[in-house]
């Protein structure tokens, strides 16, 4: 406490609080320069795709030539859908069962091993996911739509892990020994009196993992490669998704292409923001209730 | 104080003992199921994390026997088309270039978005009127909602054009000093090293914002009062009540940083100028990382040994991201929060 | 513009049946330049399809590969979707049309370098067929205010700024050949291709017979030429689309794109000196010029660059469709039998729309006579012979 008092009495008074004035405004300058950075990006993303986004664009495949204008990313983002669907599919149950048996269960050094390497699968670069699917499932079955839902449950599950064990603890325990008093076993406890209380939160980290998948392009690349022209919902042949539409006519250069692209963007910010704006709302739900 | 009551690593939700004597009583089947469905799902996770390990390694192997793992660390010469004619020489396929663009690229997005990140969270944990904080929080999270795909094509149309001038004049003034100037040598023409970096220091803001808020959470309140009462400026306390305690919680957000940015691929592999020539000096020339090579080269390679070395280059990124992220977990579990 | 008017001549010149000698060129004057007229017959030639059109076809097949070739092919794939059957082909790049190919993950690939001796050998599938599709030709293109369609380069001067060693616009060696530009004091920006491209096969082959000075750099013949090669200099775009896109984003670059990406992203592309010394512009006309001087052997594996004649353009290519001989399943067998027997006859129309040059008879001819090649179970899926040709 000395120490911290010595600290602070050097300098004088009006030049402390000048200096302090000096900073504040800074950070605040700092704060607003990072807000414009963002304003910056949607501004642009929405400005440039307005202008290219229309009814065509949403239910129309995109045109034969790649240079001729009109046309849309339906099969993108039909394709999104159906790969971020699979994903979820296979994600939830096992992101939120593996979330209960550490929330609910482990106490062992197994939970101990799961939760760390559910932090080191989070922070694997999402390529080396779509390394890992061509190797498992490419080379055997070729790319299609399954191997695309394939790596991104494996992006999706340790994102629905970390977020769905916060949430269950954050479930009070008076309520799991009331049920458990009763004489209801874990299992049912677990099921009826735990996720019940926890459900917007369950949801809130799922819709993110939901969000995060629907931007990811990188594992797509070598996993259901694209298929540019074509509407196709059958997951066993290759698909296109909204990002991968985006990333080849956005590097394509085309000014028609390019313009097909903004309007992609615009529709893919627009479907995670929403997401993300849907998932923090019913997420404070949660925190009220809580 | 409550954050760091959640320990690294939590014990389960325990119970008391006579709720759980209770429930002993009558193990039935259906619990047991239960209970081996969950575990299941954790053991998942585990077979998840080896089998990447397990298939990248294999997928690599061949290419690791033959040529030695030495010699894709230390060569810069990246050209599979002389691993045909070849096949017993040198290793055509260093991977130090890739690596090289990986941690210049990272460093330079980190060198400018940490001490930004601190800014930003001390503006939201301190200065900010308390109705706007959590808004705040949000926008900022935001920020890392925005699709890598998007980030890169806003780099190549927006940013780009918006840096040119700085990087030339940044250029002109800068290249001819010694030892500095090959750093900033130009001409610049858009996509590189520098531009890249850019969009990863936006890209990885977010997370080393919310970890440095946590971390600025954890500063013992008391602290931070007495400072006050002392007569310190706001400034004052945030220097002396906070910063000075949060280094390594803030060194351990520019690790966990560093692991989101330097496996980013898409927005990288759009804006860095995807050349494989070796190391170039001048942060305005062009380059590779090691996720944007593989972005770029994997559904192609037909020279021999070439998709082996790129599942060399994957799993080089598996074994960095292992320690990065492992790093700074340890880093952060001992400023005592959980976050990340 | 310009561009556009051109591109428009062709499109009339095809739809009118009277023209006997029309302009396939794109550059910037509206009258047909001498060396791009060519005949009606060379711009759509009206191949009849001898190949009967099998029932129990799959109804969608994968294809994958060339950049080069995604804007003719998608107009094929979108116009034969009408048929029954959908070709997804993804522009990755003519490694990639060969790597997918040797793993078997796509139905067929696509590139415009054939297959050497040592990638056939690795296909996972057995013996491999090639198939030739389409020519076009690699342009050198360029984004240097004030600039227009021209610029005269030959393969040394290409060659020395592709290895770095002539980094300005005003360089002597450019000026010495263009005296009617005012060439700037700019830093020239080398676009070249990041993945594994036949565009650069073509390319390099073209230097690499043309230029020492580049073959020196690269170490010698062996390592100048292919679908990579360790570029000295240069920035990397993704597939032609990426180079084109470098190019058109980037002030003082030089990129090389298959001409239709020239002409659709309205950039303006050089003269090439060929073997005869003359400064050729790349079109339709220039681009048979050239192939039907190639000799193709029996497998039809070759390179056509700086192929002999005054007017072949020196830099151009052959696109292959790669196919196993030995398919594993009926119906996608059958498909590709009728996607190709169609693409080689009623398709050969469609490519001078949009300045790919239709094969000629000859090659046309080998080329679908290697669908009689393909196979399921041991049998041919299609048998078939080519009525005699009627006198040109």
């Amino acid at each position: 406490m000395a120490q911290l008092a010595s600290d602070i009495a050097g300098g004088s008074l009006a030049g402390r609080h000048r200096k302090n004035r000096l900073m504040s405004w800074l950070l605040t300058a700092l704060m607003a320069g990072v807000v414009a950075i963002l304003v910056w990006v949607l501004a642009y993303v929405a400005l440039k795709g307005y202008s290219a986004l229309n009814w065509t664009f949403l239910t129309d495949t995109p045109p034969g030539n790649p240079s001729d204008p009109g046309g849309g990313f339906a099969n993108g983002i039909v394709g999104s859908l159906i790969i971020v669907g699979i994903a979820t599919v296979i994600a939830v149950p096992v992101g939120i069962g593996a979330a209960i048996y550490l929330s609910e269960y482990g106490g062992d050094r197994f939970a101990g091993l799961v939760r760390f390497l559910t932090d080191v699968t989070l922070g694997i670069p999402t390529i080396v996911v779509g390394a890992f699917v061509y190797a498992v499932w490419v080379l055997n079955f070729g790319f299609s739509g399954y191997a695309g839902g394939l790596a991104m449950a494996v992006v999706m599950v340790p994102l629905i892990v970390r977020a769905s064990e916060e949430m269950l603890r954050l479930v009070p325990n008076d309520l799991r020994e009331a049920s458990l008093a009763m004489g209801v076993t874990r299992a049912r406890t677990t099921l009826s009196v735990v996720l019940p209380a926890a459900t917007s939160g369950l949801i809130t980290g799922v819709m993110l993992a939901v969000a995060r998948a629907m931007g990811e392009t990188a594992p797509l690349l070598l996993t259901t490669l694209g298929n540019d022209l074509y509407m196709e919902s059958d997951p066993n042949h290759r698909m296109s998704t909204l990002s991968l539409q985006i990333f080849g006519s956005a590097t394509a250069g085309f000014p028609d292409a390019l313009a097909r692209a903004w309007a992609g963007a615009l529709t893919l910010v627009a479907m995670v923001l929403i997401l993300y704006v849907a998932a923090r709302l019913i997420g404070r739900r949660n925190t009220a209730k809580a | 104080m409550s954050a760091s009551g959640q320990a690294a690593a939590p014990p389960p939700v325990t119970v008391g003992a006579e709720a759980r004597a209770l429930s002993r009583q009558r193990p039935r089947l259906g619990d047991l199921t239960f209970r081996a469905l969950v575990s299941g799902s954790g053991a998942l996770i585990v077979a998840i994390f080896l089998a990447i390990g397990i298939f990248i390694l294999d997928e690599a192997w061949p290419a690791i026997s033959h040529y030695g793992i030495g010699s894709f660390l230390s060569g810069s010469r990246w050209a599979p088309s002389e691993a045909a004619l070849n096949l017993e020489g040198k290793n055509p396929y260093g991977i130090l270039q890739f690596v090289y663009g990986t941690v210049l690229t990272s460093a330079i997005a980190l060198l400018l978005a940490v001490p930004i990140a601190v800014g930003l969270a001390l503006y939201i944990t301190e200065i900010a009127p308390s109705l706007i904080r959590r808004p705040l929080a949000y926008v900022i999270d935001i920020l890392a909602s925005v699709p890598s795909v998007v980030y890169g094509f806003w780099g190549i149309f927006a940013l780009i054009p918006a840096v040119k001038p700085v990087a030339n004049d940044l250029s002109d003034w800068l290249h001819s000093i010694p030892v500095v100037g090959p750093i900033f040598a130009g001409p610049f023409f858009g996509p590189s090293y520098f531009v890249a970096a850019l969009v990863l220091a936006i890209m990885v803001l977010p997370i080393v914002t919310a970890i440095c808020r946590e971390v600025f959470a954890v500063a013992p309140l008391a602290e931070k009062e007495a400072a006050l009462a002392l007569g310190a400026t706001r400034w004052e306390m945030i220097k002396l009540a906070i910063l000075k305690r949060s280094r390594v919680g803030i060194f351990g957000a520019a690790i966990l940083g560093l692991g989101r940015a330097f496996g980013e691929t898409i927005a990288v592999t759009m804006v860095i100028g995807n050349s494989v020539l070796g190391i170039t000096t001048s942060i305005f020339g062009q380059g590779a990382t090691m996720p944007s090579v593989i972005a770029n080269e994997f559904t192609e390679a037909t020279e021999p040994f070439h998709l082996d070395s790129l599942f060399v280059v994957a799993l080089c990124l598996l074994v960095v991201s292992l320690i990065v992220n492992t790093a700074g977990k340890l880093i952060i579990s001992r400023v005592g929060t959980r976050i990340a | 513009m310009a561009v556009a008017g051109a591109t428009a001549v062709v499109f009339a010149a095809i739809g009118s049946s009277s023209a006997s000698a029309v302009s396939t060129s794109a550059s910037a004057t509206k009258k047909p330049t001498k060396q791009c007229s060519t005949s009606l017959k060379v711009l759509r030639p009206h191949y009849t399809n001898p190949v009967p059109k099998l029932a129990g076809a799959s109804d969608s097949l994968s294809g994958a590969g060339s950049t080069f070739v995604n804007p003719i092919m998608s107009i094929w794939s979108s116009t034969f979707a009408k048929q029954g059957t959908k070709v997804a082909y993804q522009s990755i790049g003519s490694g990639g049309g060969i790597a997918q190919i040797q793993a078997q993950t796509v139905d067929f690939g696509a590139t415009d370098i054939a297959l050497s001796d040592t990638e056939a050998a690795a296909a996972k599938g057995g013996p491999i067929l090639h198939v030739p599709m389409v020519l076009g030709a690699v342009v050198a293109v360029y984004n240097v205010k004030g600039l227009a369609n021209g610029l005269r380069l030959d393969g040394e001067t290409l060659g020395k700024i592709y290895a770095g060693q002539i980094t300005k616009w005003n360089d002597p060696a450019i000026k010495a050949q263009n005296s009617q530009f005012a060439l700037p004091d700019q830093s020239i920006a080398v676009a070249h291709r990041s993945d594994g491209s036949g565009t650069s096969a073509i390319f390099t082959d073209y230097l690499t017979k043309t230029s020492p000075s580049w073959t020196a750099k690269l170490g010698g013949e062996a390592t100048s030429r292919g679908k990579t090669v360790a570029w000295p200099v240069g920035i990397g775009g993704k597939g032609n689309e990426g180079v084109a896109a470098v190019v058109s984003q980037t002030e003082g670059a030089i990129g090389y794109v298959e001409l239709q990406y020239a002409i659709a992203q309205k950039l303006t592309y050089a003269f090439v000196k060929n073997s005869t010394g003359a400064y050729i512009e790349p079109c339709v006309a220039t681009v048979r010029a050239a192939v039907d001087k190639g000799v193709f052997p029996a497998d039809l594996r070759t390179t056509v660059t700086n192929e002999p004649g005054p007017l072949a353009y020196p830099i151009t290519g052959t696109v292959y469709a790669l196919i196993y001989q030995n398919q594993t399943d009926e119906g996608k067998a059958k498909a590709i039998v009728n996607y190709f027997s169609w693409m080689l006859t009623i398709g050969q129309n469609f490519p001078a729309s949009i300045n790919y040059a239709p094969m000629g008879s000859l090659l046309q001819q080998k080329a679908l006579l290697q669908l009689g090649k393909i196979q399921f179970g041991g049998k041919p899926v299609v048998k078939f012979t080519i009525p005699k040709a009627k006198k040109k």
